[in-house]
């Protein structure tokens, strides 16, 4: 039986980055909030301790940060003539646990989608046609646009303090910077991060061959920084130990080191971790949620009264939550109708390793330390001789030399041994890799739901992901590796080898954290699960943050657009609902 | 500086004026808003809460353990509760209290009680705080014992040590110096009790008052001199630094932590830009000092602590010890690293430590441990390197320190 606890303003399932952005803003409106977080709570020191968290066994190879299959999972399947099986250990995605959720373990590559990639359908229809996009492909507009969101991307760039150099000032093109992006109001906040030889070579080979290098955008500070809450972030010190790992020196914006010091502590704010939110409560009439209910570490469970409820966790946990409470009609793939759970897609990549004479010097890195070309993301280039849909970018990112699992050998290496020492220590410091990064469009048949036949601790059934790379994908993504081999060649190396992306897709080697998609934005209550406030067509008092809106997903990573949406769902909130509680778009 | 040794009794007037901004009237016998307004911004002057608020505790209830170099005392309840606080106290009682240490009922307070530096409050001041604390709501929480040995547990022997080391008297205004220079002394040498941390004591826990504010230990830390040497003092802070450092906690020179930034969190990030100057003003006013000669680490100690620095240091210190503007404390030219007692430094590379945080500068910057991963002469040797490197100047530091340091320290963890 649920202790039925006194009722909050607003609770906020979740403490990472939107959790953290919506307390402060929420909280600034007068609301009281309460946050609710799996996992425990962490902070810089003593958790990311600086010469302490840089052991790569620990939080990279064991998985220091992120959430135990143990206790969640989710079963995965290619294709509905299968039968799913659940994740038991962590492989293609790590979604993390714990206050600053992936905030805190997030490599800081932090972009703005395109203008064309919030009108994906629109947009292709009206330069290519209707028929160029396939029957089963189901991508759609979001809802909103670049140029609704640009305030809010600028919003969160001048939060984490990210350094970059702009390419588009209000409309002028300015060199140094991506050519190919949305006119943006102002520059970064930061200049860009140092290079090292790996993006040198990297710039002058993409401008060998004609394409238009950049400083790839980081929220790892370049210089010391002050945001507008007031919170100072220190200078990155290149110690290459960002992704899966937390900063030690306040200088990767995450939660911590962004928006706590002024949010914890703060009245009218409260965050309880160890909590595991199980269900949104809704009314009798299924239209109005009363709150959540949570189990906490005890096992004691408990019901959460709240006005408002935010659902802030990973993309596939809230659309879990949706399931299991009954917001929204589950998607169903056969006829084609229900929401819930639709449109589930993620991220297709590739890679060029590249072994060269000079010292590269890879173990000076940082999570956004990258020179990138944009030529062939989005809408950037005819897509019509190519024949298919969606781009990405290509990068060398330096983001570590981490012992254990960053490093490259040439082909026809053995995989141990003294032949294997060798080429380690040939190759280590004289080695870098082009990665490509490229969007997924969604399918009719690539899609989340409740699995018959697995449960939780919890007793709910666990989430279903059916999912496989299309045909478009694979051959995006081989277009995309053909561009890095360019690259790679002009940068006339000793050795090269593309690791091209191949269907079907596995759940098991690491890939990329961008899952996206299932509880998807849009101005139609029949092909979206939220407006485009974020907000529940069905129960208009939940509104539902994160990559899970995403109608598919682009070339870039997504968290920049997460904060970016974020803040534009928490203006709607506070200058919208709060004051006329109810539905900000109406359903006709 | 004869303002530091105490006049017995004081012109009524001149306290009047020492007060500065705020020129006490006549209290009536009702709290006036006024009076209550002022009590509470003396109540954070002289930092109550931190001492009468036990860890997770109501404020002003009493119980923190407040450790002695002779055995745990813990604070009493302040709050307006009429069995377990000061509830049935008068302004009389209160102010027997302040000014001789001496409890409603008659018993000798302890000296871990500031009363030889409250003693300085004027009887206005001291209605003030009282009328403060009684708009306080009540809480009903008794005393815990005080963990002391004997026959410290004789309250008999405080009268003794009073005889002996205690002072009595209202702070003298100084006509030879400005009001503000008056003020900034009232606070400083009063309420504010800086010497109960910053100036030596004697066999007696009582302060040598010959060195008043030249450095001393308070709880288990070595609070830094605060006399104008450029080395190891404030001698290289102007007034803005001072007010700064006191209201934001941390300034160019320097970053609060340890017990001083609790100080700067609840006391004197609340005080007003009026007393933070005065507090400047008078702390300014006193001659630099020669600094003692140090010597310098040999040569294999410096290279094995340079090379400790680069590893675990320099990330945040910067490679030249300079730190980084507004985030990181530089270590150049930095007090607490050049303290001619280098616990503090010790102290905090073994623990590591959360700086202030306040309004003006919410940042929760913290140093981390060290304690487990650098050995006793790892430590004594990054210590003894940047006591020397960059300019620096302070004598080396030995494994032996560290080793005690470290068995102090790990002493109160376990507590």
């Amino acid at each position: 039986m649920a202790t039925r606890l006194p009722k909050v303003d607003c609770v906020l399932v979740g403490f990472g980055w939107t959790a953290s952005i919506l307390a402060h803003e929420l909280t600034e409106a007068g609301l009281q909030v309460l946050a609710l977080e799996r996992g425990g709570f962490r902070d810089t020191v003593p958790d990311f301790s600086t010469t302490f968290i840089q052991d790569e066994l620990r939080y990279a190879v064991r998985n220091g940060l992120f959430e135990e299959p143990e206790r969640e999972t989710l079963t995965f399947r290619n294709k509905t003539s299968e039968t799913a099986l659940p994740m038991r250990q962590l492989g293609s995605f790590r979604p993390a646990s714990g206050a600053g959720g992936a905030g805190v373990h997030w490599n800081g590559q932090h972009w703005r989608f395109l203008p064309t990639d919030f009108l994906q359908r629109s947009h292709i229809e009206q330069r290519y046609g209707r028929k160029f996009i396939p029957d089963d492909m189901t991508i759609q507009d979001w809802g909103v646009t670049y140029e609704d969101l640009e305030p809010h991307f600028d919003a969160f760039e001048y939060l984490c303090g990210t350094s970059g150099r702009a390419g588009n000032l209000g409309g002028q093109k300015q060199d140094g910077g991506n050519p190919f992006e949305a006119a943006r109001r102002r520059d970064y906040p930061n200049p860009p991060l140092k290079r090292g030889l790996a993006q040198v070579k990297f710039d002058e080979a993409a401008k060998a061959v004609g394409f238009h290098p950049f400083p790839c955008p980081a929220s790892n500070t370049s210089r010391a920084y002050k945001n507008p809450l007031g919170v100072e972030m220190g200078a990155c010190t290149y110690c290459g130990y960002c992704e899966w790992f937390g900063c030690g020196n306040f200088s990767k914006s995450s939660p911590q080191t962004t928006i706590f010091p002024v949010l914890i502590g703060k009245d009218g704010f409260e965050y309880r971790v160890r909590c595991e939110v199980t269900r949104v409560d809704l009314d009798k009439s299924k239209t109005h949620a009363t709150g959540v209910t949570y189990v906490d570490a005890q096992g004691r469970e408990f019901e959460q009264p709240a006005d408002l409820v935010i659902l802030c966790a990973f993309p596939t946990h809230n659309v879990h939550l949706l399931l299991v409470s009954g917001i929204g009609k589950p998607y169903d793939p056969q006829a084609n109708a229900g929401v819930t759970g639709r449109n589930y897609a993620y991220q297709i990549t590739s890679s060029v390793d590249v072994f060269v004479d000079e010292l590269v010097n890879p173990f000076m890195g940082a999570g956004a330390l990258g020179q990138a070309v944009d030529d062939f993301n989005g809408d950037n280039f005819d897509h019509g001789p190519e024949n298919f849909i969606g781009g990405g970018y290509l990068a060398a990112w330096t983001t570590g030399g981490r012992p254990i699992l960053q490093s490259h050998v040439p082909d026809g290496t053995p995989t141990w041994g003294s032949g294997w020492k060798k080429a380690m220590a040939d190759n280590y410091l004289k080695s870098l890799s082009i990665a490509t990064h490229g969007s997924v469009m969604s399918y009719r048949d690539a899609y989340l739901d409740l699995d018959p036949t697995y449960r939780d601790v919890y007793g709910n059934p666990l989430l279903r992901l059916t999912f496989d790379y299309h045909d478009n994908e694979i051959r995006m993504s081989k277009f995309l590796t053909d561009k890095a081999e360019m690259i790679a060649k002009a940068m006339k190396p000793r050795a090269m080898h593309a690791k091209p992306r191949k269907a079907p897709y596995s759940i098991v080697p690491y890939q990329t954290t961008h899952n996206t998609g299932g509880a998807i934005m849009g101005t139609d209550p029949r092909t979206s699960v939220v407006n485009r406030y974020l907000q529940s067509w069905d129960v208009p008092n939940v509104f539902v943050m994160g990559a899970s809106a995403f109608p598919q997903n682009a070339g870039y990573n997504p968290t920049g657009t997460v904060g970016a949406l974020t803040y534009w769902a928490a203006e709607a909130i506070r200058k919208q609902y709060l004051a006329k509680p109810g539905p900000l778009m109406s359903k006709a | 500086m004869d303002v530091r040794t105490l006049a017995t009794c004081a012109a009524l007037g001149a306290v009047a004026a020492c007060a500065g901004a705020a020129v006490p009237t006549p209290v009536p016998s009702e709290s006036s808003h006024a009076a209550i307004a002022r009590g509470r911004n003396l109540v954070r002057a002289g930092d109550c809460a931190a001492c009468h608020t036990a860890e997770h505790g109501k404020p002003f209830a009493g119980g923190r353990a407040v450790p002695t170099p002779f055995g745990t005392i813990y604070s009493t309840n302040i709050t307006p509760d009429d069995a377990t606080g000061i509830g049935t106290w008068s302004a009389d009682d209160f102010y027997r209290a302040m000014h001789e240490g001496i409890a409603r009922d008659g018993h000798h307070l302890y000296p871990a009680f500031p009363y030889p530096w409250y003693t300085k409050v004027t009887r206005t001041d001291s209605d003030a705080i009282k009328a403060y604390l009684d708009t306080l709501a009540p809480v009903d929480e008794p005393p815990r014992e005080n963990a002391l040995p004997w026959p410290l547990t004789l309250r008999s022997g405080i009268a003794a040590w009073n005889a002996a080391f205690f002072h009595e008297g209202t702070y003298a205004y100084n006509a030879q110096k400005s009001a503000q220079w008056n003020e900034g002394a009232y606070l400083v040498e009063g309420l504010g009790h800086c010497g109960a941390c910053h100036t030596p004591k004697n066999f007696a826990g009582a302060v040598k008052r010959r060195d008043a504010l030249e450095g001393g230990y308070g709880e288990n830390w070595y609070a830094t001199s605060l006399a104008n040497d450029v080395r190891d003092g404030i001698g290289a802070w102007t007034e803005q630094d001072i007010v700064d450092f006191l209201r934001r906690g941390a300034n160019a020179h320097a970053t609060a932590f340890g017990p001083m930034a609790e100080v700067v969190t609840h006391s004197t990030s609340h005080l007003t830009d009026t007393q933070l100057h005065a507090i400047a003003v008078y702390l300014k006013d006193s001659p630099p000092r020669e600094a003692s000669a140090a010597s310098a680490p040999g040569r294999d100690v410096a290279t094995h602590g340079a090379g400790l620095y680069l590893d675990d240091c320099a990330g945040c210190h910067m490679a030249q010890g300079e730190g980084l503007a507004g985030v990181f404390p530089a270590l150049k030219g930095n007090g607490v690293v050049q303290a001619n007692d280098a616990e503090t430094l010790v102290h905090l590379i073994l623990t590591g430590e959360s700086a202030a945080s306040t309004q003006a500068n919410p940042n929760r910057f913290a140093m981390p441990a060290f304690d487990w991963k650098l050995s006793d002469q790892d430590i004594a040797d990054v210590a003894s390197y940047v006591r020397s490197a960059w300019g620096n100047s302070a004598a080396p530091v030995s494994a032996g320190t560290v080793k005690d340091v470290r068995a102090k320290v790990e002493h109160i963890v376990e507590q």
